[in-house]
């Protein structure tokens, strides 16, 4: 009796702050989510009305209809797609020589990508501003997709970079001792190992270029081209002084969307630990 | 099928950092040597080496009479066992057992043909759609031999395959090995930093220390026969006794005991006496060789005690196998030294005192 009592205690503290994180962390998308859900009349009603009285959709028929929504996600979902991969293409084999050839001044490489990741990046902002004018990229994907690019290649080359030193070399040796010639080795036994790594890190800089605000804001003038993020900043009401809550929130959860689905996609595979079995476990 | 041969073989990264120093062998069909040492002795290097994962500073490797010196790993046709497995975690048995047929470019029916052959052979037909992961590390080790025996190739190379095993699978892993090796006729070279996987399963070892090779002979020979000082220690369980003595006129000096020198080690100031545990035995009358001292230490061996034995009169510790019918602990005992067990090592070069002519 004694013995459960005592357990009884530790557990709901367990729980409770279980609970309290998820409340703090969650509560403002639930917010969100039930706002987008709200009447108008509701969303505007004083007292608060916490849980919505009848649930609509208008909000979302709202973006969709009155703005080219779909285009804005589209144009989001193209700049984060190709500059993700070309991160990953450019990022993967500069990690992997840098996890397994002993370079002269490997440590200066590695201090130089540090470094890079901690620069602010606003200041960088100007100085790509005029590099946008003088190439004439304005209203241009690029402008979006090269930057991006840049700016996630620092991660995607660390975090690879431990991931391949983790990986054992034996399996390269093995491979080379069977016959696999280099690309052979790195297509076919490498890169399937590497595919956890790729997709996680393929994610993270997803998400980064998913979300970016400024670059977009300023490169980018021309309503058709917009991204996700500068679209739902721009949201404008009816009438000048109206501010459109609940499209502004129904924006918000169909731009959160495809990340939530692409994690849960994904999860999986990033969780999973492929190279199981590869050495002694 | 092809014979094997190191001529010469040096590596060194740096002035400083050179792990093999001019290593000449050769290895001949379907004859098993291991490179034996202690870490950082050259042995995995010289493996490297012959498989091609790093290329040697200076010498030359042939395989057959063929110089593979400068060839790519996957033109040597040697298979290679690795002491974590290396396994390719992606794919099934079956394909990590495959994949070296098919680079190849084997007929898939011959593959398959040479695969269940190998597989029966060891006893993992029903393992065949697993994922290594899934295996145990016992079975992992056979799918990695399996591997290796598939492709037919020149050369066996095994670096340290037993030693990620307990202890009890690895004395039946190592049974296991020598049957299946006994019928390969390829060259076989094992690496392994483990006395007793040297002994049992080679027909010659090479002992290595510090990149050089001390003594290449087989097991029975480096055991009753040790080239110098550093295999002595090296080889043998308990270690072998090593009594650094003066020389005084053709005898050295235990304490007040003297033993007479072999014609070899006459002219020698100091010399080395070798006497391995297994050979000291209690006095007998006649006895040529007696020295006396008292028990400091009892160290149960299960089958016999180890006794450290101070000796009379002399900081020295000799010790002794005595069965362990009765107790040893604080006793003094009359130790005898069979001559002919006796090993003589010169002091200044460490190297085997000549003793043909005793």
């Amino acid at each position: 009796m004694a013995n459960s009592a005592r357990s009884t205690a530790p557990r709901l503290g367990l729980w409770l702050a279980v609970g309290l994180i998820l409340l703090l962390s969650l509560a403002p998308i639930l917010w969100q989510l039930l706002t987008s859900l709200k009447t108008t009349a509701d969303i505007t009603a004083i007292p608060n009305v916490y849980f919505p009285r009848q649930l609509t959709l208008e909000h979302y028929i709202d973006i969709f209809q009155r703005q080219p929504f779909l285009r804005y996600m589209l144009n989001s979902a193209f700049v984060a797609v190709v500059s993700t991969l070309l991160c990953l293409l450019i990022g993967t084999p500069a990690a992997y020589v840098l996890a397994r050839l002993k370079l002269p001044g490997e440590q200066i490489i590695l201090t130089g990508v540090l470094i890079v990741t901690l620069f602010p990046y606003i200041l960088l902002f100007l100085g790509l501003l005029e590099l946008v004018r003088n190439f004439g990229l304005a209203n241009n994907y690029l402008a979006l997709i090269v930057p991006y690019t840049a700016i996630n290649l620092p991660l995607t080359i660390l975090v690879m970079r431990s991931f391949f030193q983790q990986l054992p070399h034996e399996l390269e040796d093995a491979a080379r001792v069977e016959g696999y010639s280099t690309a052979q080795m790195l297509l076919q036994i490498l890169l399937p190992l590497t595919t956890p790594a790729l997709v996680t890190t393929g994610i993270l800089a997803f998400i980064a270029a998913w979300n970016e605000f400024i670059f977009a804001l300023t490169f980018i003038t021309r309503d058709s081209m917009k991204t996700v993020p500068v679209a739902v900043a721009q949201l404008s009401g009816t009438a000048v002084f109206e501010v459109p809550y609940g499209a502004l929130a129904a924006a918000t959860v169909v731009g959160t969307l495809p990340l939530v689905l692409l994690v849960l996609l994904f999860q999986r595979r990033i969780v999973q630990g492929l190279t199981a079995g590869a050495v002694k476990g | 099928m092809a014979k094997l041969e190191l001529q010469n073989l040096s590596k060194s990264y740096s002035a400083k950092v050179t792990p093999l120093k001019q290593l000449s062998l050769s290895v001949e069909d379907g004859e098993f040597l291991t490179l034996l040492g202690p870490s950082g002795c050259g042995k995995s290097t010289t493996l490297r080496l012959i498989a091609g994962l790093e290329p040697p500073t200076q010498g030359e490797i042939r395989i057959g009479g063929r110089d593979v010196t400068q060839s790519l790993p996957g033109e040597r046709n040697i298979a290679m066992v690795f002491q974590s497995y290396a396994l390719y975690p992606h794919m099934s048995v079956y394909d990590n057992i495959a994949s070296g047929l098919k680079l190849r470019r084997v007929a898939s029916s011959e593959i398959r043909r040479q695969i269940s052959e190998v597989s029966l052979f060891l006893g993992l037909e029903n393992l065949m759609q697993r994922r290594p992961g899934q295996l145990s590390g016992g079975q992992r080790q056979r799918v990695a031999l399996a591997r290796a025996l598939v492709r037919r190739p020149d050369v066996f190379l095994l670096d340290e395959p037993l030693s990620n095993l307990d202890a009890l699978l690895r004395e039946q892993v190592r049974a296991e090995l020598k049957q299946i090796f006994s019928q390969q006729n390829a060259p076989i070279v094992y690496v392994t930093h483990d006395q007793t996987e040297a002994m049992t399963l080679s027909s010659r070892v090479a002992v290595l220390n510090d990149g050089l090779l001390q003594q290449l002979d087989s097991p029975r020979r480096i055991y009753s026969r040790p080239a110098n000082r550093f295999v002595a220690g090296f080889i043998g369980t308990p270690q072998m006794n090593l009594l650094h003595l003066d020389c005084n006129r053709s005898c050295a000096m235990l304490g007040q005991y003297k033993i007479p020198l072999p014609v070899g080690a006459r002219s020698l100031s100091e010399v080395i006496l070798g006497i391995r545990p297994e050979h000291v035995r209690l006095v007998r009358p006649g006895d040529p060789i007696v020295i006396q001292g008292e028990v400091v230490v009892v160290e149960n061996l299960g089958m016999s005690d180890l006794l450290t034995v101070r000796v009379e009169g002399k900081p020295e510790f000799v010790r002794t196998m005595l069965s362990p019918d009765q107790s040893w602990s604080g006793k003094s005992i009359k130790l005898s030294i069979p001559p002919e067990m006796i090993h003589w090592f010169d002091a200044q070069t460490g190297n085997r005192v000549s003793d043909a002519t005793r």
